[in-house]
């Protein structure tokens, strides 16, 4: 048995110079993993490495030693001195431990809080060190509880609802003005790179045909290859307007390239079918009056980032609920682990004072006579009775209820004042006792 | 039996409606759910309770303002159960069930005994006349509830500030669309509702059209869905409009339904509170 620990480093402890070369690309992850459990005292181990990223999480037989364990495998195993990393690096042991693996999962320490990736990576670390059998029963467990953490965090809050990024926001609008996508047409007016990615998000949602239109008609014709579109030629834009249903646009005109009669016009001619226009040009290109037209909506650059602050901050205000959420599962798991340690504590406690008893009694018995079946029978149950009674307290303390005490330091305690091995048998996780001996 | 059957009727449009209303708020899926279940239960009461006073009374219970009140909420909650099956807009519940639940509740604080039937009702086109009108009434009621939920949406929209609204509503086009179908569906009715009313009173009084109010306010309501659906059709009138328009339409049905029989007297008044 022992105890968790991760050490790390993220984007708030790390420069990204340091995190790439820290970094565990795909196809080294095995061999890493190998190295990893290979050191002394080390039982399991996971390794977690993103682009924002690395975790390295094991079951050390002591905490401390685990922690030097690993910092000296990273820097092995990536041949730095760990002198230049180490002020980058962050180390949780135990409950702390717990905590930062639940809170990681549930995208609460993320970069963008809520994003959805991270719990797919951690998923993904897990996969590893399954496939390269470095994962025991105790970080089995411990991640299983993780996914199950993010998923009641993802569900039972807010924290991950809205849009966050400028180009996703305008998906979602789309999707509450338009309802399905599946058969609208986007006009893309310019080339700016959020209105590309904003295109790109809105073809993956399935919308049936993108149009490009540049002031250099080779450019349109460009990027219309790009998105498998259509090109449109710059000064026959107001003719297909009529044919778009969602128009990006962010060209370097210096005036509205789209007056708000223009605008009217044209959702004349489409029988008021809505139209919605996303203007990320600055200066802008569609009139913003434009957005009084019945069936016409009109965002520009400001508009969406208000929305994205909004939803940012209702996204903080969710990550207060969910840190709630994870305090109590962590709570929940720690009594698991802790109870996976005092089982092995008391048969191992039981156990060398048996060998104790059993040495002393068979003394005994020798100095008065073997041949007597009375005496045996005397001494036995005389050492047995001051055993169980000696015994009683410390084992029944171990079994307590530990609200309110840090068990795991009682553990330690009474491993070290009777010279029990910090590692102790391998026992098996629910602490089954071996060879016939009871636990009281 | 009948009558505290058609009256528990309202405890389980209570408890749907108030379980909706905890989804929109809440956004706990177990709400719309229970929600339905509710609903689904009360109207199959309410169906059974109809049956079992259609053979007490031995005529279609529909004559007085507490059976018509109570068979509109039947008709109401019959018809969201059957849109939300087909737009899975469980949404729209948060809106119609608490209307439903606020018309069975009206007619349960109206005396339910059995009277005898008024001998100008004793005809085979009193159920024809009165269903049409109650399921196309019905089907305005969901175009009622859309056309708020749309009202709501579009502002939320325009203003650019998209918060607790935003998110719960459906999509502007969705809205729309069932705008357009309870349109195409209710307006059908409600012109036959019409016609058969006025084919039975020249029957009945000897005139196909007497300019009663009641038949004033059915041909002002007619003539506001008849507009909406030229509008639609021609110059494509939708979305905001279209949506003011079907709330407008509903108000008017109402007051025919309602207004017409508590304030003006006239034919149509065998369904006023005392009769």
């Amino acid at each position: 048995m022992g105890s968790i620990v991760i050490v790390g480093l993220n984007h708030r402890s790390a420069p990204v110079e340091i995190r790439e070369r820290l970094a565990f690309p795909a196809d080294t992850i095995g061999h890493a993993l190998r190295g990893l459990v290979e050191r002394e005292g080390i039982a399991e181990g996971v390794i977690l490495s993103t682009c924002n990223r690395v975790e390295v999480c094991v079951l050390a037989d002591e905490s401390y030693k685990g922690t030097k364990a690993v910092k000296e495998f990273l820097s092995s195993h990536h041949g730095i001195p760990l002198p230049e990393v180490n002020e980058y690096l962050y180390h949780h042991e135990g409950e702390q431990a717990v905590k930062h693996l639940f809170r990681v999962s549930s995208s609460l320490d993320s970069m963008v809080l809520g994003e959805p990736q991270i719990l797919g990576q951690v998923k993904d670390a897990y996969g590893y060190a399954a496939e390269f059998r470095t994962i025991g029963p105790i970080l089995e467990k411990f991640f299983t509880k993780a996914f199950s953490v993010a998923k009641r965090v993802r569900t039972e809050t807010k924290v991950a609802s809205s849009a966050v990024s400028v180009s996703y926001a305008a998906v979602e609008l789309a999707r509450k003005i338009f309802g399905s996508l599946k058969d609208k047409t986007v006009m893309l007016i310019g080339a700016g790179e959020m209105c590309e990615l904003a295109a790109r998000h809105l073809l993956s949602a399935g919308v049936k045909g993108i149009m490009v239109t540049n002031r250099t008609f080779e450019r349109a014709v460009k990027l219309a290859e790009e998105f498998d579109g259509m090109p449109v030629r710059f000064d026959e834009l107001l003719s297909h307007l009529k044919m778009a249903d969602i128009i990006l646009s962010s060209t370097g005109a210096p005036h509205f390239i789209l007056s708000r009669p223009e605008v009217e016009e044209v959702i004349r001619i489409r029988k008021n079918r809505p139209m919605f226009f996303i203007d990320m040009a600055v200066p802008r290109d569609v009139d913003p009056d434009a957005n009084q037209i019945d069936n016409v909506y009109v965002y520009d650059i400001d508009d969406l980032n208000n929305v994205i602050e909004t939803n940012i901050e209702e996204r903080q205000k969710e990550a207060a609920r969910a840190e709630e959420i994870v305090a109590a599962e962590v709570l929940g798991f720690s009594r698991w682990l802790e109870a996976q340690q005092v089982t092995p504590t008391i048969v191992m406690l039981r156990k060398k004072f048996e060998e104790v008893k059993n040495a002393e009694v068979a003394k005994a018995v020798a100095m008065l006579g073997a041949e007597d079946p009375k005496a045996k029978r005397v001494v036995e149950a005389l050492a047995s009775a001051i055993l169980n009674k000696v015994l009683h307290p410390p084992i029944a303390a171990l079994k307590k209820d530990p609200e309110g005490r840090n068990l795991m330091e009682l553990v330690a305690t009474v491993r070290e004042i009777f010279d029990l091995p910090t590692s102790g048998p391998q026992s098996p996780p629910a602490g089954q006792p071996k060879e016939g001996e009871r636990v009281e | 039996m009948h009558i505290s059957l058609l009256k528990v009727t309202t405890l389980f449009y209570l408890v749907g409606a108030l379980l909706y209303l905890y989804f929109i708020i809440t956004l706990h899926e177990r709400g719309a759910r229970l929600g339905r279940m509710f609903l689904l239960i009360g109207v199959i009461l309410h169906a059974a309770g109809f049956v079992a006073r259609y053979f007490a009374a031995g005529y279609t219970p529909i004559t007085n303002l507490f059976e018509s009140l109570s068979f509109f909420a039947m008709a109401i909650v019959g018809v969201f159960l059957l849109t939300e099956l087909r737009y899975n807009l469980r949404i729209l519940g948060s809106f119609i069930a608490p209307l439903a639940f606020v018309f069975s509740i009206f007619a349960a604080f109206l005396p339910g005994e059995v009277a005898r039937l008024a001998p100008a009702l004793n005809s085979y086109w009193l159920p024809v006349h009165v269903i049409l009108l109650f399921i196309g009434d019905a089907v305005f009621a969901i175009a009622f509830g859309a056309g708020i939920m749309y009202l709501l949406q579009e502002k939320e929209v325009k203003r650019k500030r998209l918060g607790a609204i935003f998110k719960r509503l459906p999509s502007l086009e969705v809205l729309d669309e069932i705008n357009y179908k309870s349109l195409t569906i209710g307006f059908p009715l409600l012109t036959l509702g019409i016609i058969t009313g006025s084919i039975w009173a020249e029957y009945a009084w000897g005139s196909y059209w007497s300019w009663d109010p009641k038949e004033t306010w059915s041909l002002i309501t007619w003539l506001l869905y008849a507009a909406l659906l030229h509008g639609r059709l021609t110059v494509g009138w939708r979305g905001r409009k279209a949506a003011i328009l079907a709330i407008l339409g509903f108000c008017a049905v109402l007051f025919t339904f309602l207004g017409v029989n508590l304030l003006l007297p006239g034919l149509h008044t065998y369904s006023s509170l005392s009769g």
